[in-house]
């Protein structure tokens, strides 16, 4: 099971963290505090994994960005790798070649790709294709509803004159 | 629309965020954005809402407190709309987590949307609840989950299956209900739905024995089929990962077979067949083929596979280990671990490339390959491999040394043939990681080297040379201190010269130079510098010619700042000075330990020994150290009865109390008058009882001599005599250090200001005794048993009808000073005719100015009720402001007739 996933930049900004076990607001700064230290630290040549408390942490760099996956320490580290790979697939299909300032200002966006992805920490959908569709028919929901709203709100200002 | 609460757009504030050059500029965009939305939150502001908790995710990823919105989520998703309820979820997932209060209000949202007739809608419900329900909701829903499970849509059922896995995980009772409907996720071809429904019999299967008997029963041959059917599928673009149709679904199914096989010969067989396929056909040049194979050995060695199989799967894991990449070499060194249960002699084969791994530059594949290899140590490969990790020793990291001294220690502890290795083995590791090694190594050290008197020589001249070279590791220096303490003559005399040793030639003084160095050495703790003193004062009579030189070095320690280093050398001074005749005796060797009573109290304190070990670390005042084996070499016997005398000798000493003043601090009084008694036999015995007990001397011979005897009964069995001490509680330290604490007590406290004070302070105990009315009661009166500036005890009596021998003691506590205590720590020790029963306290935190108070009932039996008074001697250990403090006392003020 993954336990959270973490994305922080090379200067140890967090641009995204999902926990999917419980972990209160003091023991997350100080998760990611201590990861980030170990992690964005580790030579280019080591292996992606880190031990640590009894978990491993699955890393992987992406340009400036790193993708952590913190999983349990029975489960396959390779595997967690590809979905790592899988996830940043998705991102860069979703936003056309995706850079960390897309993750900063889409923030939500991110969240929204994660959440079709992952549940309850265990992998949902191994299709690419599935995910950008689902996403795509939630992001057209989303813009009628505000068309709606919007013509509404504007034949209530026209009424209103 | 007001148009003062709409604020900046979410896009704005991020850039402002990210414009700040300082973390205060930072601070203040935030503390603005956050101001402005929680005056739109108190106006109930409907039309920013969603932007309002988009940027308070935001904030809060930022690291901000931003739990004032979390209402708002709970507004957002209670609304009609998708846009609303779709930013309203994240909000909940990202702000809450499942133990906050606030959550249980969202359970009927949630409900509604789960029945929702909008697909999306019903996703975004079961996301939700999968990632954060608790307990109560999983309770609460799972009816709910356990429909959507049936409905036809792929999106919604793969959605539901996850959930369930959450509710399984959090309420592992409701896993039989979800059974039937897991087993038929299995029958669908889309593979979202699967990769769920597979992972879902998977969590089954670990919840509950009847879900796995069931899944095992019907699942087994889908399982199979699965992975025939994506294994052989041809080219499917949507799920290929380099050139392997969806590994993700591989790599479940095969952990699903892993879980089904397990311990079931039938179930593996069917196995069989599928396992070699993928094991031998799947490409190893990509991750995504690895991370299949990875799986697939896992699984080999996790069910009943055949043997044919097994190699194979070994020959995998070979394969992985010679490879460059190091993620690869990681998991093969971690399933190596696993495959050593199953064919110990393959691993063996690989056991050069792992010893490789250990000297990797990868700290996680260092980490894993000595474990490892620990695991691999045999007794015919045990002396090559631990020459090999010695020598890496010497060359690896400062900060992997620490791991590598811990698993060679305990590999040549586990393996050593005999003492002569050990020693050597033990004494490389120590010259070159002292400083890393736990306390009880070198603690384990010392016993067995006391237990090799054949080596003694050999070792102390061995440490001698060792230490020339590295006398920065502190354990080393210690051990070293310790043995040339002990054995020094024969550092001299070339004693017992082995064959293969070379022999030096040492005198005396440079022996003295040694552990004056170690002293004086800048880097040396309290614990180094008090063994060394010890050593010092033993080699003042080993080598007598050097008796001045030490006498001077103890002279000048009389003026250290610690106040343990003072009260040492002054008293091992004043031994020097005025007692050459007994000086030999004090000073002999330590008997030797015993082995067995270590191996037992480490075995049965270790979880304790850390609190103990806390708990006799120098306090602020520097008063008590732990010194283990070096310190309470005096003697260690009689030590055990000093504790004793006090019972027995109370109601007689209170007539004399101006005799202890002699007794305590001038030892001159006592030793004529000891001399004469038959018993005392040897004189250091006596010293001691004289320096640390109350009053022997002043009692007639007669009524000691009882107390003789079987003085000389305990020297005979020296640590057997232990376990009359009834030691408060397993927490309590060791019986060895219980004892070197209660000898430090009395001399620690007259110590401060030598005079007439500390014998007030030691007797105050009998003085209130006293003045207490001596008539018979029936109901006891309550005592203060002890008081200091800082903490206060009172005991309440009580007597069980019919049992006149039984006293209940209710303990209460008082903390008089300002300062909270934690960690509190009440132990108590009795005389041997007395049993103690310490019930737990009511809390180990002691609240400051007398707030509170914590209580600890004691049940005393007086074997001897009616002729003897009940004596106690207690200890306090706790932590002030996680400084550890320790207080001694006596508790004699009984009132008579307990």
């Amino acid at each position: 099971m993954i336990h959270f996933v973490l994305l922080i930049s090379r200067q140890g900004k967090v641009r995204l963290t999902k926990w999917y076990s419980p972990y209160a607001q003091k023991e997350r700064s100080k998760v990611l505090r201590e990861l980030s230290g170990v992690i964005l630290t580790r030579g280019p040549k080591l292996c992606n994994f880190v031990e640590w408390r009894g978990l491993k942490v699955v890393y992987k760099r992406y340009a400036s960005l790193y993708f952590c996956m913190c999983v349990d320490a029975e489960d396959n580290e390779l595997e967690t790798l590809e979905i790592i790979h899988h996830f940043v697939e998705i991102l860069d299909r979703y936003f056309g070649s995706v850079c960390e300032l897309d993750l900063i200002f889409n923030f939500h966006k991110a969240y929204y790709i994660l959440d079709e992805l992952l549940i309850a920490g265990e992998l949902q959908e191994s299709s690419k294709k599935t995910v950008a569709r689902l996403i795509a028919a939630q992001d057209s929901l989303v813009e009628t509803a505000k068309e709606q709203s919007g013509s509404i709100s504007n034949m209530i200002a026209q009424a209103a004159k | 629309m007001n148009p003062f609460s709409s604020g900046t757009r979410l896009r704005d504030m991020i850039r402002a965020i990210r414009a700040c050059k300082t973390a205060a500029e930072e601070r203040a965009v935030v503390r603005k954005e956050c101001a402005s939305i929680r005056a739109a939150i108190s106006e109930n502001d409907q039309d920013y809402r969603h932007r309002n908790l988009a940027k308070l995710m935001f904030i809060h990823m930022l690291g901000y407190p931003t739990h004032f919105g979390q209402m708002e989520c709970l507004k957002l998703i209670a609304a009609a709309g998708f846009p609303e309820k779709r930013i309203g979820y994240l909000g909940l997932m990202l702000l809450l987590d499942e133990r906050q209060e606030v959550l249980m209000l969202v359970t009927n949202s949630l409900k509604q949307d789960l029945n929702h007739s909008n697909q999306y809608i019903v996703g975004l419900a079961l996301c939700a609840l999968g990632n954060i329900c608790s307990a109560e909701m999983a309770h609460d829903l799972a009816p709910e989950v356990e429909r959507l499970l049936q409905i036809r849509d792929p999106n919604i059922k793969k959605k539901a299956a996850l959930c369930s896995i959450r509710i399984i995980r959090k309420v592992p009772d409701l896993a039989e209900n979800f059974m039937g409907p897991a087993a038929s996720l299995l029958k669908e071809k889309h593979h979202g739905v699967l990769i769920a429904g597979i992972q879902l019999c998977t969590d089954l299967c670990k919840a509950s024995v009847k879900a796995l008997e069931y899944l095992r029963k019907n699942c087994t041959d889908v399982s199979v089929r699965i992975l025939k059917d994506v294994s052989n599928s041809a080219y499917a673009p949507e799920y290929d990962v380099a050139g392997i149709t969806d590994p993700f679904l591989h790599i479940r199914v095969l952990r699903l077979m892993h879980m089904l096989g397990q311990d079931d010969a039938d179930a593996s067989e069917y196995m069989n067949d599928i396992l070699a396929q993928v094991a031998t056909k799947t490409e190893s040049n990509k991750n995504a083929g690895n991370a299949i194979l990875y799986e697939c050995v896992e699984t080999i060695m996790g069910i009943e596979a055949t043997s044919g199989l097994r190699v194979l799967a070994i020959n995998i894991l070979g394969r992985f280990l010679s490879n460059r990449d190091n993620n690869i070499r990681y998991v093969a060194l971690n399933m190596l671990m696993k495959a050593i249960a199953v064919d110990s002699q393959a691993v063996q084969r690989h056991r050069a490339t792992i010893l490789e791994c250990v000297k990797d530059s990868d700290a996680s594949i260092r980490k894993r390959a000595l474990e490892l290899i620990f695991l691999l140590v045999n007794e015919t490969n045990m002396q090559s491999l631990t020459q090999e990790l010695i020598d890496y020793l010497v060359v690896s990291d400062q900060d992997f040394k620490e791991d590598l001294a811990a698993k060679i220690c305990s590999i040549v502890e586990k393996f050593s043939p005999e003492k002569l290795w050990y020693i050597d083995q033990m004494l490389k590791v120590l010259s070159e990681a002292g400083n890393f090694v736990k306390d009880e190594v070198w603690h384990a050290l010392i016993v067995v080297i006391s237990n090799a008197p054949e080596l003694h020589g050999y070792t102390v001249r061995s440490l001698f040379k060792a230490l020339q070279t590295s006398c920065e590791e502190k354990s080393l220096v210690r051990v070293a201190v310790w043995c040339i303490g002990e054995y020094g003559d024969m550092l001299i005399n070339n004693v017992g010269v082995l064959g293969k040793e070379e022999t030096i030639t040492v005198a005396e003084s440079d022996v003295i130079d040694v552990v004056e160095i170690a002293l004086k050495r800048h880097s040396s703790d309290v614990t180094t510098r008090a063994m060394s003193l010890v050593a010092l004062l033993k080699l003042s009579s080993r080598f007598p010619t050097c008796s001045e030189r030490i006498q001077e070095i103890m002279i000048q320690q009389k003026g250290s700042l610690v106040l343990e280093l003072q009260q040492r050398s002054i008293e091992f001074n004043s031994i020097i000075q005025k007692h050459q005749n007994i000086r030999s005796s004090v000073v002999e060797r330590m008997p030797v330990l015993d082995m067995s009573t270590y191996n037992l109290k480490r075995a049965g304190s270790s979880p304790a020994s850390i609190a103990s070990e806390k708990a006799t670390q120098t306090s602020s005042s520097g008063a008590s150290i732990k010194l283990p084996n070096g310190v309470n070499n005096h003697t260690s016997a009689p030590l055990v009865d000093l504790l004793d005398l006090s019972s027995d000798d109370i109601p007689q000493t209170n007539s004399s109390t101006g005799d202890f003043l002699h007794d305590l601090l001038g030892m001159d009084l006592t030793t004529p008058s000891s001399t004469g008694k038959p018993a005392a036999a040897s004189g250091g015995v006596d010293i001691l009882m004289d320096l640390l007990s109350v009053g022997t001397p002043s009692v007639p011979t007669d009524v000691l001599a009882p107390d003789n005897i079987s003085l000389k009964q305990d020297n005979t069995q020296a640590i057997a005599s232990l376990d009359r001490l009834s030691l408060s509680s397993l927490a309590s330290s060791t019986p060895q250090r219980s004892l070197l604490d209660s000898f430090q007590d009395p001399s620690q406290k007259t110590k401060p200001n030598p005079g007439v004070s500390p014998v007030v302070d030691l007797l105050d105990g009998f003085n209130s005794n006293d003045l207490l009315p001596r008539e018979e009661t029936p109901a006891f009166p309550s005592i203060t048993a002890f008081q200091s500036s800082s903490l206060k005890i009172t005991f309440q009596f009580s007597k069980q009808p019919g049992k006149p021998q039984v006293t209940v003691i209710q303990a209460t506590f008082t903390n008089l000073s300002s300062n909270d205590y934690t960690d509190f720590l009440f132990q108590a020790a009795v005389p041997k005719f007395i049993q103690l029963h310490l019930d737990p306290a009511s809390s180990n935190i002691l609240p400051a100015n007398g707030k509170g108070a914590v209580t600890q009932s004691l049940s005393l039996t007086n074997s001897q009720h009616g002729q003897k008074a009940l004596a106690m001697r207690m200890r306090l250990a706790y932590k002030v402001n996680n400084q550890d403090t320790l207080e001694q006392g006596q508790i004699s003020n009984f009132p008579p007739g307990l």
